[in-house]
């Protein structure tokens, strides 16, 4: 095939080289993340925010898979999944299969995701939590519970919409500070 | 031999770890609904969970407390108002207790048996709600009290419109209230216009309650108020269940369909009342005498 047939707009190669140079996460920083999104999960929300709520632990989780693959395993995920599943008084099981799918999904698609800014992958990421989503209503449904209405699929939208900002944010935090006296 | 270096080796790949943990998970959501082998699995979980649940109620507790120091600049008015509400309601006491005296002596009369304990003088401890639910299935709260608070499986919650549910789970340091509105939960009830018993089940959606199995011809109108009945022991009678919303009365069905909507609202207040367990009449009192073999 014709290096040349592809057009330049497509992959930026500024970003693409920019990212390869990964800024390593100490497992600290990791943990950390994980418990603050745990935390922000189990906010007491109410009415319309609680609606809108994104999930937090799924879009942290899907960050570093995608960035720092095998710095979380999926073990890890379906603990964290047993966790929120006690802490929304759930079936048990249910949110630490959906981790797991979202843990799979990002580790194999992360070198593709990679290549795009966080705009740009804000729809997949959509995707990602959208499959989530399923998993745990065809949790739910294995119980006879009814369908969900269209409004529980707004929590994708807002985890979708999140990602950017997340996204930027983590990257700031692990930039690598320079050093004045490196040389 | 082992000729892979250390730094090539990943374990199984992706899909095989999936699989695993899928499998893995379908065994756990089968324990949990069916089988039920061991609860305290749940009950560990929910103790190491409790920390972060107490930090997230951070934000909230600051809140209310912002809000009590700016109600603060408003305590006498308040103060005035609650005072006339509370001369009223004691008039209104005083008019019950001669009521309920009159009401002894009528049964006296009638041979009745005495009622149990009335509603009024049950015990209740105060709890907020630690964290409502993300998704629609599950039609449970968390409160900020546990065993450690003598919290008891099966007591009642309301709040101050009416009943909110049942505690179903209990942590050390928190429990699980299933809501009327999951579909496993029933609550006897009667209607206040006319003493009609029934039972009102939850759908498994939110605001929707249904009465079962009463026939078309029933005597039952839109807004009609549903009070517990306080048959089955869970519930003191006389707290305000849910109103009527709407009826279908289909002549070719058996049944009437009846939907109301639940009285007392989680998304309003962080605060509701755990009711103490309907305690049944000691049978001391009525003691039947030990027949002695010797005397005839």
């Amino acid at each position: 095939m014709n290096p040349g047939k592809i057009k330049e707009g497509h992959v930026n190669k500024d970003h693409y080289i920019r990212q390869d140079v990964f800024v390593p996460a100490s497992n600290w920083f990791v943990a950390a993340s994980l418990i603050a999104a745990s935390i922000l999960n189990f906010l007491p929300l109410q009415g319309e925010f609680l609606l809108l709520r994104p999930d937090f632990l799924a879009i942290t989780i899907a960050y570093w898979n995608i960035n720092y693959p095998h710095k979380m395993g999926m073990s890890v995920a379906f603990g964290l999944g047993l966790m929120m599943d006690v802490g929304n008084a759930g079936i048990l099981g249910q949110h630490a299969l959906a981790y797991c799918i979202v843990v799979y999904l990002t580790l194999v698609f992360g070198r593709r995701l990679r290549l795009f800014t966080p705009v740009k992958q804000a729809p997949q990421i959509g995707l990602v939590l959208l499959m989530m989503q399923w998993a745990i209503v065809l949790v739910a449904l294995s119980t006879d519970s009814l369908l969900p209405d269209w409004q529980y699929y707004l929590a994708t939208v807002a985890g979708a919409l999140l990602w950017v900002p997340v996204s930027y944010l983590f990257t700031l935090l692990l930039r690598q500070k320079p050093d004045p006296d490196a040389l | 031999m082992e000729t892979v270096p250390q730094f090539f080796r990943h374990g199984p790949g992706p899909f095989t770890r999936l699989f695993v943990f899928i499998l893995l998970s379908c065994l756990l959501i089968a324990e949990d609904t069916r089988l039920k082998y061991f609860p305290q699995f749940r009950q560990t979980i929910g103790v190491i969970i409790f920390p972060l649940q107490k930090i997230a109620y951070i934000p909230a507790s600051i809140y209310d407390q912002i809000g009590e120091f700016i109600a603060s600049f408003y305590l006498l008015e308040e103060n005035e108002k609650l005072r006339r509400i509370y001369l009223d309601n004691r008039e209104q006491l005083l008019k019950l207790h001669a009521l309920e005296v009159e009401n002894v002596q009528l049964r006296k009369l009638l041979g009745a048996v005495q009622q149990i304990e009335t509603a009024t003088k049950t015990k209740a401890v105060l709890a907020e709600i630690l964290s409502t639910p993300r998704d629609p299935f599950s039609h449970k709260i968390t409160l900020n009290k546990g065993s450690q608070h003598h919290i008891q499986l099966g007591q009642a919650v309301i709040d101050d419109q009416g009943i909110v549910g049942q505690i179903t789970q209990l942590y050390p340091w928190s429990s699980e209230v299933t809501l009327l509105t999951d579909k496993d939960h029933s609550v006897p009830v009667q209607v206040v216009r006319n003493s009609l018993r029934s039972v009102v089940s939850g759908t498994g959606k939110n605001d929707e309650l249904e009465l079962r199995y009463l026939s078309v011809n029933t005597d039952i109108q839109q807004g009609d108020l549903l009070v517990t009945s306080g048959i089955g022991g869970v519930y003191p009678p006389g707290i305000p269940v849910a109103a009527v919303l709407r009826i279908e009365r289909d002549p070719t069905g058996d049944f009437a369909q009846i939907i109301s909507t639940p009285v007392a609202g989680v998304d309003r207040n962080r605060q509701v009342l755990v009711l103490a367990l309907v305690q049944p009449e000691s049978n001391e009192s009525q003691e039947i005498p030990a027949i002695e073999p010797g005397k005839n």
